[in-house]
């Protein structure tokens, strides 16, 4: 038996949650639910039209993308960005937060903040900066190349330097949340532990190899992860810079989603990419989940 | 003595660091101010010869940013207050109401946080051709609107206050609306600054789901409106430069004003995992 002012709570409850769960329903679950539907029928720029020209084809999207060499290449391209992007990025935040976090460096907030602001900045503004400075003849980055002898390189224009000059962008954007992440977790590291590294005479090297990475290693598991599951999702960089160019060197698999999906307008075949992008999450996130579970076990 | 001096080292390291992280965007500064054509010149000017804001007057005249950028600021500012709202009154319902279903619901909403919002797009597009909001200010605001990571994000935080208060306001005969407006409004709004904060920034910067759901040029955001006109004006560096500026400018400045609400919403959140 319920007390009445326990049925008045629980509706006011429901008052105060449906708004969101409502739009989360409509916004993103029906829409998950309905990508994995949508990836089994033939759903094109005719079904637009009249949605009664979709046929039900199993799994025939799937089998015409794993012989599209084209979406091997988004995959491949996909892969190294990520293989490469990835443990650069961590790499580069882990390096500035540790030299922020140095205990003789003065001015902390300031190159904090210095090191962070790329981050707030919007990606197609500052991938038309980089197209700038990627520049054969007139960009800077040539341009400090040059004065050491090195050069000139058409970066976007060269297949092989194209994804790598991506990257950079994305390290320079991005290493500024990661290094705020480290530094909450070098934080957390005990002064005592590097003062007993000081009396066994450990160095710098040393003190990172035991001390530091040891204790921080949770943090690096999560960011990486984190980092790699964000970077399977790069789509604006390419989109801006390079629209998957040259030779299609960048382009990636939400590139070709995109393309697909709403340049072609072959709905059903662009959400078996779509499938493919999660699939590739729930592996990182599953493996994620394993490291953390060996990690307390 | 060698103490002084890796001191020294580790600065002028740091700030070399700081300068390259930095010069791309005071390039961008720079470069807005210059003359047509003035940036493609080898080896390239560092500031301009005669600064001037012609490319400025070209934007806000002939590309017609004026109107980008009320569309960025409407979808941005409403999309902000709407999902800051939505996710507030569901985040504090998860924490400290009881309703049937409430624990299984809320790990249901923990799991869909592993799919990417990108899974979504193409029904989601459909949907909205569907219901009339394709090419409409309010389709492009939807990805902000309820969050689930900002569901839990504010869960975690109204936890924290305590069943007796809240017990209390009952007795003393107020609402459920009432007590939400002023015990848990007030109780719970540093959360729900940071969470603005941090809605804000993603809906300026999006870029993806407005593309695909604006097709109507009067409709554009600033990136959006942005990436098109690079297409256009591939050769015009400092215009596009001038408009990289007044696309990064709101964002930067919010960033300079509410630091702490950035620096810490990261460095507190981050660490649980």
């Amino acid at each position: 038996m319920t007390r009445p002012e326990d049925r008045s709570a629980s509706r006011a409850a429901w008052a105060f949650v449906t708004p969101g769960l409502a739009l989360i329903a409509v916004f993103f679950a029906i829409p998950v639910v309905g990508a994995f539907l949508l990836s089994f029928t033939d759903f094109d720029i005719y079904s637009i039209g009249d949605p009664a020209n979709t046929r039900f084809i199993g799994l025939g999207n799937y089998r015409t993308l794993f012989t599209t060499p084209l979406f091997w290449t988004a995959l491949k391209n996909t892969a190294y960005y990520v293989a490469v992007g990835g443990p650069l990025s961590v790499a580069v935040s882990l390096a500035a937060a540790i030299a922020v976090n140095a205990k003789a460096v003065r001015w902390k907030p300031f190159f904090r903040s210095a090191f962070f602001a790329p981050w707030v900045t919007s990606l197609v503004a500052v991938s038309l900066v980089w197209r700038y400075v990627y520049h054969p003849q007139y960009g800077p980055l040539n341009a400090m190349l040059g004065a050491v002898g090195i050069g000139p390189i058409d970066w976007l224009g060269n297949p092989r330097w194209a994804m790598p000059a991506i990257i950079l962008v994305s390290v320079w954007k991005n290493f500024g949340y990661n290094m705020l992440v480290f530094l909450a977790g070098l934080q957390t590291i005990p002064e005592e532990l590097y003062e007993a590294a000081d009396l066994d005479g450990a160095g710098g090297w040393r003190r990172f190899r035991h001390v530091t990475l040891p204790m921080l290693g949770p943090t690096l598991v999560f960011v990486g992860i984190v980092t790699m599951i964000a970077a399977f999702q790069i789509f604006s960089e390419p989109y801006v810079m390079t629209q998957g160019g040259p030779l299609k060197s960048t382009l990636t698999l939400m590139l070709f989603m995109y393309e697909q999906g709403f340049r072609w307008w072959r709905l059903g075949f662009a959400a078996a990419v779509a499938v493919v992008l999660f699939l590739l999450t729930l592996v990182g996130t599953m493996v994620q989940l394993r490291l953390r579970r060996e990690r307390t076990a | 003595m060698r103490r002084k001096l890796q001191s020294a080292a580790l600065h002028a390291l740091l700030l070399v660091a700081a300068v390259l992280a930095a010069s791309p965007l005071l390039w961008m500064l720079s470069a807005s101010f210059m003359r047509q054509g003035e940036a493609n010149a080898s080896p390239p000017p560092l500031l301009p010869h005669a600064p001037t804001l012609e490319n400025y007057r070209a934007l806000f005249t002939s590309q017609s940013l004026g109107r980008y950028f009320a569309n960025s600021v409407i979808i941005a500012v409403g999309g902000t207050l709407l999902g800051v709202l939505i996710t507030a009154m569901a985040g504090y319902a998860f924490a400290k109401l009881r309703f049937r279903g409430r624990d299984p619901l809320f790990r249901v909403l923990l799991a869909g946080m592993v799919v990417p919002g990108q899974v979504a797009m193409l029904p989601m597009f459909l949907e909205l051709r569907q219901l009339g909001l394709i090419n409409t200010l309010f389709g492009a605001m939807i990805p902000v609107l309820a969050p689930i990571y900002g569901v839990f994000l504010v869960r975690q935080y109204a936890l924290s206050i305590p069943d007796d208060l809240l017990d209390a306001a009952r007795l003393d005969g107020a609402g459920e609306l009432r007590i939400f407006r002023s015990v848990v409004l007030p109780t719970i709004a540093p959360v729900l600054v940071t969470l603005g904060v941090f809605t804000f920034l993603s809906a300026w910067n999006d870029f993806m789901w407005p593309l695909i759901v604006l097709s109507d040029d009067a409709r554009y955001t600033l990136p959006v409106a942005l990436a098109n006109l690079a297409g256009e004006h591939v050769q015009d560096v400092e215009l596009m430069m001038a408009g990289a500026v007044v696309t990064v400018l709101p964002v930067f400045l919010s960033f300079l004003f509410l630091q702490r609400y950035y620096i810490q919403g990261i460095m507190a959140g981050s660490v649980k995992g």
